[in-house]
């Protein structure tokens, strides 16, 4: 033989490591995928809820950026899901609030996610949204209507060649999904709809 | 004699074992060899049998003999089994027979677990084929399985279909680890590295390929599996995943995947070339350096298969340019080929008219690769007929003809036969004239403006549809011959001499035809 | 003798491909310059790859060709022995990467200028679904008015083979997207279910529609007119039966018909008045 029984135990074992590191590697993509998103605003995914610096918000009156809503229910959704304003014309680094509101036409309490996506991809690390009822879940009792105030800044170093930012909401039925069953029982248990989150959002106003 | 030397001799003079058991047990890589290459051969016809569906039902406008639904299955199908039934098959079959022989090794470094890699596919390809009979029909999202497609919205027969693909990947991996293994520890001493033939070496890398992108499908499939199962979101906007993300981790495996089926063809019509040209290979270690460079290119390349999905200008740019790259290293593997070519001595046998083919039609199929490299321009040609030029012909008329080229080549020391040369040649000529009659229309029907995976289409189309139909009804129907060709060989054929083919260099030339149950149990001295 | 009609055949054959190849620019056979400065842009730069190419393979399959006809045993050659040459090596690396490099320029060109999506005049979602298109006109002051289906208006019985087929055979809806001509358009593109792809040849635009998410893309027609696509990314069973079909009018015709949109009512009551 050509060979010793160690050194093909040797290189075989090392292959099939290396194998299992590229099985684990599809999986580390997933956060890899995540983090390159956030930090070149790469399929426009837009972040959690921001933080606003004092300094950073000084409204650039030089600058004038269009913002447009667009928003849309998934597949069987049966929500009435809207924006209150086609649009607005902001300047960076000013706070603004944007009014959706939200209608559980049907017979049953439901629960639903809205997920938001922003065009160009490369504005989304400068649109930052400071309350926003797409941060959690929302629970709608049979025929209650909401409005929710969605509050963002578009920073002052959005770069200069964006002069419109399209931001779409689509709103998708979570009620059997895990998440959606857990955001209805709290809120069952509370004898309060829609779930609550952090201060200051306001989900309830109207309601 | 004693009884136990006789038990001894038993192993060498009395040869395999006989019936069934011989082959669900062997571990000789000749034997293995062999199963892959008759289970490839099955696949093709199979998965064959499923492209004259869908050309049956593309020959006109209308729908004529089947549903839409069952139509993407056929699609879907025709695809998997091609790619991880026929082609891989078919390299790793090659591999089996060849590798051992070419290093001057007795077999393959893990015998067993070569054994296991075979009987797998068996198995997994059972599987698949048999979610075509469920109620809930078999899988119709495309070989690509896009998610949400494949996961929300997919019938339940995919989870047979990710098991069938999780079997079929650890079927490649092992498989690959052994090559590895094999090439790495059991060369004969004196065939260094830079030594090894080219068909060794296109393998070496294929087989590192595989191990880095096979666990990756994986993964990708398990998060589909959980996605569709286990209330995870990898790909499902509403749980905050991204569809998208499933084309990167797939195409981080598909690109590669890609020249996985090609890089062992490389080999392959290297060693016909120079054997026929009676000229040594031009460009050895190029050769090598070029089979490596696309390797390591094909890791940053994936998406070029994603242009349109709305990816930052940057990463359209980059990946366009890391494309348009992996033109130079082809490149020169398709110089170096012609110069092995010229000022050679040159006789036309099958095997040779294969890969002078091969070279012919690989290198349209690698310049269609390059209009598509170019990003503006793929926002016309993604998802089109063009594409589905593109990958058969460098496909159909690049791997699987080096293919039906390395059997024609290696099939008399395999069997100790000559096929009939004549034949051979009409198998040729008819799967030349097929495969050409049938591709070429398709760039033409894709500049047209015909999207891909639809059973019917708007009447501008038409021609080119009827004439693609054409084609691969005349190269299908011409794959029996090739069965015929390889059954009359063996029962009626010319015996062949050790050296088989004149200008043949190798260790594998200097064992007689048929090759010996068990070779090189010595190792020969390599100068 | 077989060797010399293989050589012979093969000739045959490469005329073939070269007669092929100028059959591809006859515009039939080609892809389409189409109406507007971004599709005419990309034909022209398929077209100039498209030349290169072709330049190469003469030069490669030339090649090929001689040596098949003068390299034969059967011709009484006797086979050389070099086998290889750094010289050459390096040419045939050095030059193509120039020739790559050239063919980059234009193309990095017309990437950029895709990509360009501010300052548009007008603003339309695209919405794909199984099966069939959504178009929404969005108006800044009251978010959306214009809103419909599209869906393939082609007669069952003509897929079946039952009667005739038309002459937009599957490229046919029953409301088709009206856009005003020397406009800038932009889309945003997104779906309600699947992954589908919304494709205009004559526009040079396609952009996938993802679940979820949005995405923009642009349009400038130029010429007046009805251009057919379809959907390009596998999105179920009736994925070839749902095309896109937008019909570009001047400005003037396009404000009249966006007005009857709104209030065909009142639009109605104008048109007989006139």
């Amino acid at each position: 033989m050509a060979e010793s029984a160690g050194q093909t135990k040797g290189t075989v074992l090392r292959l099939a490591l290396g194998g299992v590191g590229m099985f684990g590697f599809a999986f580390a993509l997933v956060p890899l995928y995540d983090v390159i998103c956030e930090v070149t605003g790469l399929n426009g995914k837009t972040g959690g809820r921001y933080e606003a610096a004092p300094a950073a918000l000084k409204p650039d009156l030089s600058r004038d950026v269009q913002v447009r809503f667009v928003t849309n229910t998934n597949a069987a959704m049966p929500w009435h899901f809207g924006a209150k304003q086609g649009g607005m014309t902001v300047n960076p680094g000013g706070v603004n609030v944007a009014m959706f509101y939200a209608e559980n036409p049907t017979d049953r309490p439901m629960v639903a996610q809205t997920i938001p996506s922003i065009a160009p991809g490369r504005a989304a690390s400068y649109f930052h949204k400071t309350e926003c009822f797409c941060f959690d879940q929302q629970v709608l009792m049979p025929g209650e209507k909401v409005e929710m105030p969605m509050r963002f800044i578009v920073d002052r170093d959005l770069p200069e060649g964006v002069v419109t930012i399209s931001l779409s909401y689509t709103m998708f039925d979570i009620t059997d999904q895990a998440s959606g069953r857990y955001a209805l029982e709290k809120a069952l248990a509370t004898k309060r709809a829609p779930v609550a989150s952090a201060a200051g959002d306001t989900g309830a106003a109207g309601g | 004699m004693s009884a136990v030397i006789e038990a001894h001799h038993d192993d060498h003079d009395h040869g395999p074992a006989k019936g069934i058991t011989r082959w669900l047990y062997t571990t000789n890589h000749k034997d293995i060899g062999s199963m892959y290459l008759w289970f490839s051969f099955i696949m093709f016809l199979v998965g064959g049998l499923m492209a004259l569906v869908i050309r049956a039902e593309l020959f006109q406008p209308g729908l004529q003999f089947v549903e839409p639904a069952f139509f993407n299955q056929m699609t879907t199908n025709h695809g998997l089994i091609m790619v991880f039934g026929a082609i891989m098959p078919a390299f790793v079959g090659l591999a089996n027979w060849m590798v051992p022989l070419m290093i001057g090794a007795p077999d393959m470094a893990l015998p067993r677990m070569n054994n296991l890699s075979f009987w797998i596919l068996p198995f997994a390809f059972t599987m698949l084929i048999s979610t075509l009979f469920m109620e809930s029909g078999g899988p119709n999202f495309g070989w690509t399985f896009y998610a949400p497609l494949s996961t929300t919205y997919a019938p339940d027969s995919v989870t047979y279909f990710i098991f069938a693909v999780h079997l079929a990947g650890a079927s490649s991996i092992m498989g690959a680890i052994n090559i590895i293994a094999t090439i790495l520890n059991m060369r004969a001493p004196g065939m260094t590295l830079m030594k090894m033939p080219m068909f060794v070496w296109t393998w070496l890398i294929t087989a590192y390929l595989l191990i880095a992108v096979m666990p990756v499908l994986a993964g990708a499939v398990t998060m589909m599996l959980f996605d569709i199962h286990f209330g995870t979101s990898f790909f499902d906007a509403s749980g905050g995943g991204d569809p998208v993300l499933f084309q990167h981790v797939f195409w981080f495996f598909g690109h590669p995947e890609v020249y996985i089926m090609i890089l062992p063809a490389f080999g392959i019509v290297s060693h016909i070339i120079s054997t026929f040209a009676r000229k040594p290979l031009f460009g050895y270690d190029s050769m090598v350096y070029a089979t490596a460079s696309i390797a390591f290119l094909s890791f940053i390349v994936w998406a070029h298969h994603m242009f349109t999905v709305g990816m930052p200008l940057a990463g359209e740019l980059f990946f366009m340019y890391a494309t348009m790259l992996i033109a130079v290293p082809t490149g020169v593997k398709v110089f170096n080929w012609v110069s092995t070519m010229w000022r050679g001595s040159m006789t036309f046998e099958t095997p040779m008219l294969f890969a002078l083919a091969f070279i012919f039609l690989f290198t349209i199929g690698g310049f269609s690769g390059l209009m598509l490299a170019i990003a503006p321009a793929d926002f016309q040609y993604h998802d089109t007929y063009f594409v589905v030029a593109h990958f058969h012909y460098v496909l159909v008329s690049g791997a699987l003809f080096s293919i039906f080229g390395a059997v024609y080549f290696w099939l008399p020391k395999w069997t100790g036969y000559m096929y009939d040369e004549g034949l051979g040649k009409l198998h040729f000529w008819l799967s030349f004239i097929g495969v050409n009659v049938a591709f070429f229309p398709m760039h033409f029907s894709g500049l047209a403006g015909m999207p891909r995976r639809i059973p019917d289409y708007a009447l501008q189309f038409a021609d080119f549809n009827a004439w693609s139909t054409v084609g691969a009804f005349v190269f299908g129907l011409s794959q029996l011959l090739f069965l015929w060709i390889l059954v009359q060989a063996t029962r009626a054929g010319k015996k062949a001499t050790t050296e088989v083919w004149e200008g043949s260099e190798g260790l594998e030339w200097t064992v007689p035809s048929p090759a010996p149950y068990h070779t090189f149990a010595e190792p020969p001295k390599v100068s | 003798m077989m060797s010399k009609i293989s050589s012979l055949a093969r000739a045959v054959l490469a005329s073939a491909f070269a007669l092929a190849g100028a059959a591809a620019v006859a515009a039939e056979y080609n892809m389409p310059v189409g109406v507007t400065d971004v599709s005419r842009e990309i034909q022209e730069l398929h077209m100039t790859i498209f030349w290169i190419c072709v330049a190469i393979g003469v030069l490669v399959f030339g090649a090929m060709l001689v040596s098949m006809i003068l390299h034969r045993k059967a011709a009484g050659a006797e086979p050389a022995t070099f086998h290889e040459s750094t010289k050459l090596e390096l040419l045939w690396t050095i030059i193509p990467i120039v020739i790559l490099v050239v063919m980059a320029y234009p193309a990095t060109d017309v990437l950029v200028k895709i990509y360009d999506t501010g300052g548009e005049d007008m603003v339309v979602e695209v919405r794909g679904y199984q099966w069939k298109w959504q178009y929404k006109y969005l108006d800044e002051e009251l978010n959306e008015q214009v809103s419909f289906f599209s869906n393939l208006s082609t007669p069952r019985q003509q897929i079946l083979g039952e009667s005739q087929k038309g002459e937009n055979y599957l490229l046919e809806v029953d409301n088709e997207l009206v856009i005003p001509t020397d406009t800038k358009v932009r889309f945003l593109l997104t779906s309600n279910d699947v992954i589908h792809s919304w494709w205009v040849p004559d526009f040079g635009l396609k952009r996938d529609a993802i679940p979820g998410f949005i995405n923009e893309a642009w349009v400038n027609v130029k010429e007046p007119g009805v251009y057919r696509g379809q959907c390009t990314e596998l999105c179920g069973k009736d994925h070839g039966f749902m095309p896109v079909v937008v019909r570009a009018v001047p400005k003037a015709e396009f404000e009249q018909w966006y007005a009857a949109q709104l209030d065909p009512s009142a639009a109605a009551a104008l048109a007989m008045a006139n």
